[in-house]
């Protein structure tokens, strides 16, 4: 059974948080919803989760208690331990005390949280906090597990293993979705969904949004044309449908240029004048 | 002379060694990236470099002296938090930046700017002014703390557009990152793990000769569950695996015994799992 949007645009006053977004999330899918602040990434999945409702269009999801939930803010009560935490979450969710503890067990274990058990949730670090939020909206092993930014302003190693984390609830067949701002993280997806403004910039498997840009994007050491090119490290990145930039070098094109390119193209729409560089 | 020279630069708290005889220079027109896990010391190191803190052991040199007072009013720090009045606008915010540093303010030129208070703009924008506010004076040496975090791909390009135009200038740049992508992005790069240099250089010296198994298969849902629970680190890359630190045969045997199809080759190791792997090593 597959869920999703169909064209759901969520109001809120007269601008549109998200415009007409359509999305299908299969179970075992790995979804990320890429984009800068402002983008409507926390709009789609509190539509999703049921927290706000469309102004228009569907959205097909499983009944909430089979749906788990990290949002932004820092997971769990921070003044109750982790395991009291567990304990508190397994009852809200009916889990039996023998079932809960088998969860619990594994997954602390996977997630080396094993020996804070009787930490209080607030004097865990940043990382730590997150992982506890995946086993707490996993415990129940849900059929949609649904993360804000789970990586955001975590470090490389921690966010390692929250990777893993989430890889794993969908290698037990969960459709993971989650919201952020790393492009490279999102690179890694079954499935993306790049947005900008509250309307989709990009969409779907990551090698097939790249795939028409190759032999298009070029690296060079002076900027292109306006409108075409924009900074990468040292030097500068092209967009050249056609012909070759004077002592440019054709690279691979990552998921990061499709998505400047998808912005690029969408400013150089009538209404606006492409600036970059 | 060079900007910044550390030179094995140690720093105790009580039995705690937060910064451990560290290395790092900085010369003018380079842009060096500063990676490492939380706790892996960077907010020390940025507070020996400005003199908030004193070495234990090791010296530093800031702009060819020690970090006085005189030589951080040629340092302009951006850190994660922007440090700007968000009640402000972006021109009164401007104004008071310049005068801290007795220069004249140009009219400031903010894309996105539209004369509300700070609070109320787009990140991007607050970003922007930050930058301006930090750079306004013209520093020799400008360190960033996570410029970028949330800003969208385009915005990113822009800003780090003003970057390289600082160091072009002749100035230098020293930025942390977590962005790997980012990162990948500095003339140099020196990464940090629980207080020590593990590793620094450019990005092609660091990766060089480091190796990661990639495995295509049918069912990578299996596949991972297989590989996971048999203690590797492995990760999803699309609809295939990556596993660090292990050998090609370990990983095929492992997945043939569960009866799972893969094929495994060695790749180029991503900038992102050397990081990993020297942080777990150091760990160990």
């Amino acid at each position: 059974m597959s869920y999703g949007f169909e064209h759901v645009t969520v109001t809120y006053g007269d601008h549109d948080a998200v415009h007409a977004v359509s999305l299908r999330i299969d179970p075992g899918a790995v979804t990320a919803l890429v984009g800068g602040d402002g983008a409507g990434k926390t709009t789609l999945l509190r539509a999703f989760a049921g927290r706000v409702e469309p102004s228009s269009g569907r959205v097909h999801r499983p009944p909430l208690h089979r749906v788990g939930v990290l949002t932004a803010d820092p997971p769990g009560y921070g003044d109750l331990t982790v395991a009291q935490n567990l304990r508190f979450v397994a009852r809200v969710r009916g889990l039996s005390p023998h079932r809960a503890d088998e969860r619990a067990d594994a997954l602390l274990a996977a997630t080396g949280l094993a020996g804070a058990r009787d930490r209080l949730a607030d004097r865990l670090s940043g990382g730590m906090r997150r992982k506890l939020g995946i086993v707490l909206a996993t415990l129940h092993e849900p059929e949609i597990l649904l993360l804000d930014e789970p990586t955001t302003g975590v470090d490389p190693v921690s966010r390692t293993d929250l990777w893993r984390l989430m890889a794993g609830a969908a290698g037990a067949g969960t459709a993971v979705v989650f919201a952020t701002t790393y492009i490279d993280e999102a690179e890694r997806c079954t499935q993306v969904l790049a947005l900008d403004r509250g309307r989709v910039l990009a969409g779907g498997d990551p090698e097939r949004i790249m795939e028409p840009l190759r032999g298009q994007v070029y690296q060079a050491s002076a900027p292109g044309p306006a409108g075409r090119t924009w900074r990468r490290g040292a030097g500068w990145r092209v967009w050249m449908p056609v012909g070759v930039p004077d002592g440019a070098a054709a690279v691979e094109p990552d998921l990061e240029d499709a998505v400047v390119i998808a912005m690029l193209r969408r400013d150089a729409a009538p209404r606006h004048t492409a600036e970059v560089g | 002379m060079m900007l910044l020279r550390v030179m094995a630069a140690s720093r105790r708290f009580g039995a705690h060694t937060a910064v451990d005889r560290v290395d790092v220079t900085v010369d003018r027109g380079e842009v060096v990236g500063l990676l490492g896990a939380n706790g892996a010391g960077k907010t020390t190191l940025v507070k020996l470099i400005l003199g908030l803190l004193a070495p234990t052991s090791g010296a530093i040199e800031l702009l060819g002296g020690p970090p006085s007072r005189t030589a951080r009013t040629r340092v302009g720090y951006l850190p994660q938090g922007l440090g700007i009045y968000e009640d402000l606008t972006v021109a009164q915010q401007l104004a008071f930046t310049a005068r801290v540093h007795g220069y004249r303010a140009s009219p400031a030129a903010i894309a996105g700017d539209d004369g509300q208070p700070i609070a109320s703009l787009p990140l991007g924008v607050r970003r922007q002014t930050a930058f301006a506010a930090a750079t306004g004076h013209d520093p020799d040496l400008l360190l960033l703390d996570e410029p970028t975090s949330g800003v969208d791909p385009l915005g990113r390009a822009r800003l780090w557009d003003r970057v390289r135009d600082h160091a072009q200038l002749g100035r230098g740049v020293l930025v942390s990152t977590h962005y790997m992508s980012e990162a990948a992005q500095c003339d140099r790069l020196v990464i940090l793990s629980q207080g020590r240099v593990v590793a620094s250089g450019g990005l092609h010296e660091i990766i060089a000769g480091r190796r990661t198994v990639a495995v295509a298969t049918d069912d990578w849902q299996r596949a991972f569950t297989v590989l996971d629970a048999a203690a590797l680190q492995v990760a999803l890359a699309g609809r295939r695996l990556r596993v660090i630190a292990a050998h090609p045969r370990t990983v095929a045997s492992t997945l043939a015994a569960a009866g799972v199809a893969a094929q495994t080759t060695e790749v180029p190791a991503t900038l992102e799992e050397v990081f990993v792997e020297l942080a777990r090593q150091r760990a160990a």
